[in-house]
C-alpha cells in the first residue's frame, strides 16, 4: 500500500506539483496523467526514492520512505524512461544483468521463456545496439514478467511499443494486479485495465 | 489467465560479494567488448612515458633520475583520463538508477566497479612499467620498486578516483572538473610513490614510503566506496 | 539562547546582519594591536633578523586556512545528515575566505622563506600539502560554480570537503613526521611555547583578528548567498534591500 501526502515539488524557480495526495492499495492501479512538463517523471522519481520531495512524505507499507531507503528497493521495480541497457551486450545478457541486480537468480530457461513471450526470441543473441526503440522497450516488459516485486513504477511504458506490445503490457500490468501487486504508470496513453481497479491522478 | 511463469530460481542473498560479483563480471564483460577503448588509453601511457627522453637530453643518469616520476605521472595521467568511463555510460542510459535502486549496497556494488576499472585501467599500468622503466635504463632493483609502488598506489588511484568521476556526474567542464577536483588526492599519492624509488637512490630504506601507501590503500578501501555512493546519489537526485 | 530559532534562512539573515558588523570592528581593533605588537614591540630575532616579523601574518593565516576547511567540513556532515540549507550556505559563505587565507599563508611563507632558507619555495611536506589545500578550495568552488542545481551543489561539495578533510591532520602533523625544511611546532597545547612570551602575545592576537574577520565576512557572504537563492521566497519581499 503506498500513499502520498502533500508532496511538492520545485524545479529550480518552477513548483510542479503542490500537496498532491494519493493512495494506492494492493491490487490497485494509479495511472498518473498531464502533459508534458508537469511532473510525471518526478513524482515517479520521489516515489522510488530517487530524489526527495521539496514537502510531503511518501509511505510505503505504512512506513515513511528516505531516499534510496532499503524497504522500498527490495520491492520495487522502476522503469524510467531511459531502458537501461547496456548497448554492448546482447538482449539476453542485458535481461539478465537487470534482474540479478534485484538479487534474483533466473534459470537460462526462465529468461528465454520471458524473452519468447515478448517477441525476442530470434534477438536474444544480438547485441542491444542493433535493436529498434520497440524492441529495447519489450526488453523492459521482459524484465516485468520475470520480476516478483510487490510495486511497479512505470514512466511512460508505452512509448514505442506497437499493439501486440501494448496488449502484452496491459496484460502483465493485469496479471500484476490480481496477484495483489500495486502499478503506478505515468503516461499518455488509455490502457485496458478493469477500471474499479484503477484510479486516475492528472497533474497540471 | 493465470501468470504461467511462477519463478523456479530461489531469491539470491543481498549480500557484500554478490554485489561486487554483479558488477565486476558486468563491467569486465563490457570492457572486453569495447577493447580499442581500453587500448588507447593504454597507448596515451606508454606514449607521454616516451616522449619525456625526447623533450630532454636523454643522457643515461638524468633520465634514470627522471624515470620512476616520469611513469608515475604518466600513470596519473592516464588514470584521469579513464575516470569518466567509470560512471558515465551508466548514468547516461538509466543504468545507475537501477544500480541505485537495487536491493544490494550500493557502495558494494561501486566497490565491483572500481575493481574493474583497476583491472582494466592500473593494472595494466603496473604490468607494462617495467618494460617502459627499461627506456629509462633503469636497474632491476628500482624497477621491482617501482612496480610494486604502482601496484599499491594504482588501487588508490581508481577509489579515489570515483569519488571525482561520481561527483563531476552530467556536470558542465567535466573532464577538466574532475582533473582538478582528484589531482590534490593523488599528490600524496604520488609523493609517496614515486617517493620511494628516489629513497632507493639515494640509499635509503623504502618501507615507511611503502608503509603509507598501504594506509592509504586501506582507508581508501573503506572511504572511498561510501564517499562514491553517496556522490552517486546526489547526481540521482 | 535556542539555536534552532536561527536554523532557517528567514530569521538568520537579520541575525547575521546584526552580529557581522561587531565582528568587524573587533576585527579591525585586534588587527591594529596585533601589527603593533607584531611590528612594532616586539624585539628582533636573534636568529632571523627582522624577517621573521612575517610570522604575524603568516602562522594565523595558515592556522585559519585549515580551521575553516575543518568548519566547512563540519557544516557539510550537518547538511548532507539533517538535509538543511542554512549548514550548506555557510559552508558556501566559508569557502573563498579560507582560500584567501591559504593563499596569504603560502605567499607569506615564500616571503619569509627567501631570507631565511634561501629559496621562495621547496617541496616539503608543510608547504605542498598547504598547496594542496589551496586547490581544494579552488575544486570545491569550482564544484559549486559548476552545478547549476543548489541543492546537488550543496551536497556534492560537502561530500568533497569531507574527503578532503583527510589533507588537514596532514599539513598540521607532517611537521613531526617528517624531517624536513620547515621548523618543528613552536606552539602546542601540551608544552611550553618555545618562543619569547610576547612574539606568543603578538601571534595570539593577530589570530584572533583573522578568526573574527572571517566570522565578520562569512555573515556577510551568507547573507548574499540567502539573497540569491531565497528569491521569491515570503519573507523576502518585506526587506529594505529587495523594496528599496
Amino acid at each position: 500500500m503506498l500513499e502520498a501526502q502533500d508532496l511538492t515539488a520545485r524545479r529550480g524557480a518552477a513548483t510542479l506539483f503542490t500537496r498532491v495526495a494519493f493512495r494506492v492499495d494492493a491490487g490497485r492501479a494509479l495511472l498518473v496523467t498531464g502533459a508534458n512538463g508537469t511532473g510525471k517523471t518526478t513524482l515517479l522519481r520521489i516515489l522510488a526514492g530517487l530524489t526527495m520531495p521539496d514537502a510531503g512524505t511518501v509511505r510505503w507499507r505504512g512506513e515513511p520512505i528516505a531516499p534510496f531507503a532499503s524497504s522500498l528497493r527490495e520491492d520495487v521495480v522502476f522503469i524510467g524512461h531511459a531502458p537501461a541497457l547496456k548497448d554492448e551486450l546482447t538482449a539476453e545478457e542485458n535481461l539478465r544483468a537487470l534482474i540479478e541486480l534485484t538479487a534474483t537468480h533466473p534459470t537460462d530457461a526462465e529468461v528465454s521463456a520471458a524473452l519468447t513471450s515478448v517477441a525476442l526470441d530470434a534477438q536474444r543473441k544480438l547485441p542491444a545496439r542493433v535493436l529498434s526503440q520497440g524492441q529495447r522497450r519489450r526488453i523492459g516488459l521482459a524484465r516485468l514478467r520475470l520480476s516478483r516485486r510487490p510495486l511497479w513504477l512505470l514512466d511512460e511504458p508505452a512509448t514505442a511499443l506497437d499493439a501486440a506490445g501494448l496488449d502484452s503490457l496491459t496484460q502483465m500490468i493485469a496479471q500484476q494486479l490480481a496477484i495483489g501487486g500495486t502499478v503506478i504508470a505515468a503516461t499518455h496513453q488509455a490502457f485496458d485495465l478493469p477500471t474499479e481497479r484503477t484510479a486516475t491522478l492528472a497533474l497540471s | 489467465m493465470t501468470n504461467t511463469l511462477a519463478l523456479s530460481a530461489s531469491e539470491a542473498p543481498s549480500g557484500v560479494g554478490a554485489a561486487v560479483r554483479w558488477a565486476v563480471v558486468r563491467d569486465l564483460r563490457l570492457a572486453l567488448r569495447s577493447r580499442a577503448e581500453l587500448g588507447v588509453q593504454l597507448l596515451f601511457y606508454v606514449i607521454v612515458v616516451s616522449l619525456f627522453p625526447l623533450a630532454s637530453s636523454p643522457e643515461r643518469t638524468l633520465l634514470a633520475t627522471m624515470g620512476p616520476g616520469v611513469i608515475w605521472v604518466a600513470a596519473l595521467l592516464a588514470s584521469l583520463l579513464s575516470l569518466p568511463r567509470l560512471f558515465a555510460s551508466d548514468f547516461a542510459d538509466g543504468t545507475l538508477e537501477q544500480i541505485a535502486l537495487s536491493p544490494f549496497p550500493l557502495p558494494a556494488l561501486v566497490s565491483g566497479k572500481i575493481l574493474a576499472h583497476w583491472l582494466t585501467t592500473g593494472l595494466p599500468i603496473v604490468v607494462l612499467a617495467p618494460l617502459l622503466g627499461l627506456q629509462y635504463g633503469l636497474e632491476p632493483p628500482m624497477l621491482g620498486i617501482v612496480t610494486l609502488a604502482l601496484l599499491v598506489g594504482t588501487p588508490i588511484l581508481s577509489l579515489l578516483g570515483a569519488i571525482g568521476a561520481a561527483l563531476t556526474l552530467g556536470v558542465r567542464g567535466g573532464g577538466s572538473l574532475l582533473a582538478l577536483l582528484v589531482l590534490p588526492l593523488y599528490v600524496p599519492v604520488l609523493i609517496f610513490g614515486a617517493g620511494a624509488a628516489d629513497a632507493m637512490r639515494a640509499g635509503l630504506p623504502t618501507s615507511p614510503h611503502f608503509s603509507l601507501l598501504v594506509a592509504g590503500l586501506l582507508i581508501a578501501l573503506v572511504g572511498a566506496p561510501l564517499a562514491t555512493a553517496a556522490a552517486v546519489r546526489i547526481a540521482l537526485d | 539562547m535556542n539555536f534552532y530559532q536561527f536554523s532557517s534562512p528567514a530569521s538568520f539573515y537579520p541575525f547575521a546582519g546584526r552580529l557581522a558588523p561587531w565582528f568587524a570592528g573587533a576585527a579591525a581593533v585586534l588587527a591594529i594591536v596585533g601589527l603593533w605588537i607584531g611590528f612594532g614591540v616586539a624585539p628582533t630575532d636573534f636568529q632571523q633578523g627582522e624577517a621573521y616579523r612575517i610570522i604575524f601574518i603568516h602562522v594565523p593565516a595558515a592556522w585559519m586556512s585549515m580551521f575553516i576547511y575543518l568548519v566547512m567540513a563540519f557544516w557539510g556532515m550537518l547538511a548532507l545528515s539533517f538535509n538543511t540549507r542554512l549548514s550548506a550556505m555557510m559552508a558556501q559563505a566559508l569557502a573563498p575566505t579560507g582560500a584567501l587565507m591559504t593563499f596569504i599563508a603560502l605567499w607569506t611563507g615564500a616571503l619569509w622563506g627567501r631570507p631565511t632558507w634561501g629559496t621562495y619555495w621547496a617541496w616539503d611536506a608543510r608547504m605542498t600539502s598547504e598547496l594542496i589545500l589551496l586547490f581544494l578550495y579552488f575544486g570545491i568552488m569550482a564544484l559549486r560554480s559548476a552545478i547549476d542545481d543548489p541543492r546537488r551543489a550543496d551536497r556534492a561539495c560537502a561530500v568533497l570537503t569531507i574527503v578532503g578533510a583527510v589533507n588537514i591532520p596532514i599539513i598540521y602533523f607532517s611537521v613531526q613526521w617528517w624531517n624536513t625544511l620547515h621548523q618543528g611546532a613552536s606552539v602546542s597545547l601540551s608544552a611550553a611555547p618555545k618562543m619569547a612570551s610576547i612574539m606568543l602575545l603578538g601571534m595570539l592576537v593577530m589570530t584572533f583578528a583573522a578568526w573574527f574577520y572571517t566570522i565578520a565576512v562569512a555573515l556577510w557572504r551568507a547573507r548574499a548567498i540567502i539573497l540569491e537563492r531565497e528569491r521569491g521566497a515570503g519573507w523576502m519581499s518585506a526587506l529594505r534591500e529587495i523594496t528599496a
